[in-house]
This record gives C-alpha cells, sequence and structure tokens, in this order.
C-alpha cells in the first residue's frame, strides 16, 4: 500500500498527513478552509478552544528544529492537547528497531498523536505503519522526502492574498535537490490546479527528471522570473551539501539571489515568501525578504492555524477509528 | 419575535447570530429592527460535544464578533433550538472572547426534546414535533422552514 493510500480512512479522511502526493483537491481546501476559521483564534484574548482537550500529542524529532517543533506545540496547545516534546537521537535503519520500542512504549501511555521529524525518507511512514488505528502521525519532515504542512502554509498564504489558484504562475527558485518542502510544495500546488508551476536552480541543485513532478525548469532566473505572480524561495541547505555543488556564496548570490533588481522581472505586485530560516544576502537579499511584498512573517502565524487545522481533522473520529477491525 | 426583542433595545444589546441558520436570522433582524451596533456571527464547530465521536464538520465558518463583547449585552440568536446542546456550546465561544453583562436566547422555533437546562427568552414558535421530526431553515436569500421526516433504519 503506498503512503498516500495508507493516510486516508475508509470514508475518504484523514488519518495520518504523510504527505501530500496522491490527496485529493477537496481535501487540500478542505485544510485551508478549516485552517481560516483557526486564524481568528489566534487573534481572541483566550487563544484556546477545546477541541483536542484530554488529548495527547508527542512531538517526536529526530532532527532539532526549533521553529517547527515550536509551532507545532502552540497548535496542539491551543487545541487544549497536552504536548511533549522529545529530542531523539537521529532515527538509523539500524536503530529502527528501538525506536519502534520508543513509539510503542509512548503508545502504551496513551497517546493519540505523533508528530515526527526525520532525516531519514519515510520515518513518519514508518511510525505510522506501526501504531494502531485510533493512533495518527504527522511528518514534520522527512529527510528530502515531504514536508506536507510546510506547504499548506504556503497554500493558505498564497490563497490569502490571491484566493483563485488557477490564475497563478508560482515560481520555486534555490535548492530543489534537497528540499523537501519543494517537493511537497509542487503537488500541493498542481493539485490545487495553479496555472504553472515553476522552479529555477542550477543544474547542480535540480534532481533528475524534475519535470516529472509537473514544473517548468529554468536556469537563468530572470528569464524564470518573467510573469510570475508567486515567489517561493528556498534555504540554501548548506548542511546538507556534499562536495562542491555550488562555485561560492557570492557567485550563488549573483545568479540566483532575489534582489530587487531581479524582482522587478516578476509581475509588479508579485508575492515573496520564503519557509525560513532566511540566509540574508545568500539565497534573498534583506530589502526583498524585509520589503512591502514579502509574506515571510505571515507564513510564520499562518503555520499554526493550518497546524491546528490538520491536527483537528486527523482526530475527529478517532473513536469510531478505535472501535474499527 | 420582533416585538419581543424591541424590548431589549434601551440596553443596546449585540446581536450575534450562531452559524448557520442563526446568523441569517440574525441578518434579517438585524436590519429590520434598525440595529445600530455591529452584528456578530459565532462558528460553535470547535467546541461541539461530539467532535470524538463524528469529528470536524467539514465547512467550518469563522466566528466573526466585530467588537469586545466585555460588560454587554448579548443577544445570542438561533433558528431551532432543540437539546440545547448548541446553546451551550456558543455560551462557552463568548466566554473565550470576554465576559458579558448578560445573554438572552432568542429562536425562530422552540421545539420538545431538551436534553440540558436551557430555555429561550425569546421565540418565534413553538412547535410539536416527534423525536424523527427536523426541522430546518433554509436560506440565506429567501428564509423558510422545512419540517423532515428521518426515516428509521
Amino acid at each position: 500500500m503506498t503512503a498516500e493510500n495508507f493516510q486516508l480512512n475508509n470514508d475518504s479522511s484523514l488519518r495520518h498527513f504523510l504527505t501530500v502526493e496522491g490527496l485529493d483537491r477537496r481535501l487540500l481546501i478542505q485544510i485551508l478552509d478549516t485552517a481560516k476559521s483557526f486564524i481568528g483564534v489566534g487573534e481572541r484574548e483566550i487563544k484556546k478552544v477545546p477541541l483536542l482537550r484530554g488529548k495527547t500529542v508527542v512531538n517526536l524529532f529526530f532532527e532539532s528544529s526549533t521553529r517547527t517543533r515550536t509551532t507545532f506545540e502552540i497548535a496542539a496547545k491551543r487545541l487544549s492537547a497536552d504536548v511533549i516534546n522529545l529530542p531523539m537521537k537521529r532515527l538509523s535503519t539500524s536503530k529502527g528497531e528501538t525506536v519502534l520500542d520508543t513509539v510503542k512504549n509512548l503508545e502504551a501511555m496513551h497517546t493519540d498523536l505523533f508528530v515526527v521529524r526525520d532525516s531519514f525518507s519515510g520515518a513518519a511512514y514508518l511510525i505510522a505503519q506501526n501504531v494502531p488505528k485510533h493512533v495518527s502521525i504527522i511528518n514534520a519532515g522527512d529527510g528530502r522526502h515531504a514536508h506536507p504542512t510546510q506547504a499548506m502554509l504556503d497554500m493558505f498564504t498564497i490563497r490569502e492574498h490571491r484566493p483563485a489558484f488557477e490564475d497563478l504562475t508560482v515560481v520555486i527558485v534555490g535548492d530543489i535537490l534537497h528540499s523537501r518542502v519543494a517537493r511537497s510544495q509542487i503537488h500541493a500546488l498542481n493539485i490545487l490546479g495553479v496555472s504553472e508551476v515553476r522552479v529555477i536552480a542550477p543544474k547542480t541543485l535540480l534532481p533528475t527528471e524534475v519535470e516529472r513532478l509537473g514544473v517548468h525548469v529554468y536556469t537563468d532566473m530572470r528569464k524564470g522570473l518573467e510573469g510570475v505572480d508567486v515567489i517561493i524561495m528556498l534555504r540554501l541547505q548548506l548542511e546538507r551539501m556534499q562536495g562542491s555543488l555550488i562555485a561560492s556564496e557570492q557567485e550563488y548570490f549573483n545568479l540566483y539571489g532575489l534582489t530587487p533588481e531581479k524582482l522587478q522581472y516578476a509581475n509588479p505586485d508579485a508575492l515573496v515568501m520564503h519557509p525560513g530560516p532566511i540566509n540574508r544576502g545568500l539565497e534573498i537579499s534583506s530589502e526583498v525578504a524585509d520589503g512591502p511584498q514579502s509574506l515571510i512573517l505571515d507564513q510564520v502565524t499562518n503555520g499554526i492555524a493550518v497546524r491546528m487545522s490538520i491536527m483537528a481533522m486527523l482526530m475527529g473520529g478517532q473513536a469510531s477509528r478505535r472501535l474499527e477491525k | 419575535m420582533r416585538r419581543q426583542l424591541l424590548t431589549y433595545l434601551p440596553s443596546s444589546p449585540l446581536l450575534i447570530g450562531i452559524h448557520t441558520g442563526g446568523a441569517w436570522l440574525a441578518e434579517r433582524l438585524h436590519h429590520s429592527l434598525e440595529f445600530t451596533e455591529p452584528l456578530g456571527t459565532l462558528d460553535i464547530t470547535f467546541y461541539r460535544d461530539d467532535f470524538t465521536r463524528i469529528g470536524l464538520n467539514p465547512q467550518v465558518k469563522a466566528s466573526h464578533l466585530p467588537i469586545h463583547i466585555d460588560d454587554r449585552h448579548i443577544i445570542l440568536i438561533d433558528d431551532v433550538l432543540h437539546t440545547g446542546r448548541t446553546t451551550r456550546a456558543a455560551m462557552n465561544v463568548l466566554f473565550d472572547y470576554g465576559r458579558p453583562k448578560s445573554i438572552v436566547l432568542a429562536v425562530l422555533v422552540e421545539r420538545d426534546g431538551r436534553e440540558l437546562p436551557i430555555q429561550p427568552d425569546v421565540v418565534g414558535k413553538h412547535l410539536k414535533l416527534g423525536p424523527h421530526q427536523q426541522v430546518k431553515l433554509n436560506g440565506p436569500e429567501q428564509l423558510s422552514l422545512n419540517i423532515l421526516e428521518e426515516r428509521t433504519p
């Protein structure tokens, strides 16, 4: 069974959220619509709703990430769930056995939802295969494979400013090769029916056969930016790079860094996004990152509402799942 | 219903409708009573007591309270009062926005079948319905009440 089918219940509601790939438009729109109503909760005096009262959420992070972990933690707490953060040693195949033991132990403590991040592609899927039916898994990033909640918060942010996906040309710029975010974004954009998805990157930072994901490839940034409505910059993942994939940071910035000059090639009011953390002066200049077209901080705020939406959808109907054979 | 609501006007209350039928109704009343205070709407999805059983309503609407409700008199409006569970949830939502001075409940239809100690202050119509009958307000352009027979399985 593939990860895509595996993450749905019999009534095609969400059971796990491991990848955007294979989900239908209706479900993605439901995530975005539900997130929209959670935005209001964050603006109230009391920023909490009782939806997940009594549920236990465990953040299982085998790869450290303060930002992502924090937004998941805030999201769960605003839903009134109890949250436990477990920073773990890396989940490697050799240690896979002991990790599943850990998961089984936590499950014995009646955990309802695990949020999993690992540098190993397929980590969340592995854990999802080994938990009982009423337990749900959210993939908070696995290796180079997927980062579906980040992709959904980006879709949410785009939709807040440009409600009609079908009219949009969206470009993703930078280190596509190492980016699980880019993969999830490309799937989400295509499922939501944007008019065109482009990627801009040097050849060394493009996965082989990237066109098969449904994108148009550009290596010249100015050409690739022409006529685009949304620009998603990616972080250059220097820590994942082995060997010399870029000549020098200065040359990379000259060719692929988003500067006010290059921004002029895009449509006049094009949106600028970045999943963070930003390498200022490497993939984006401070003038653009802090400029009027930048939505980088909106993305952070929206991330909480989108994660609340996904957690709520997963936990709805959990009791009936417990009764399933 | 309009006439009964008029008696509350001197305290300059806020009209707040519960999605979806109550919000339509509140909008009508707000207009026809020429209320000057802004109109509010509430979605109670995140406060329902059957979430773990039936999950999330796929059509969640956003709650919209345009001004602070602290120390304000509130008229909570719904289309049908049946078990009282929706009203319970709506009051919990309100208290997460602030501390109102008072809340009165106004409903278009009151039917029997209460499961909680909740009674309306303003009622458009009392209906006697069987346990397998449902009454529903359709809208939003033309508001009409419909009684549905639930087939017994």
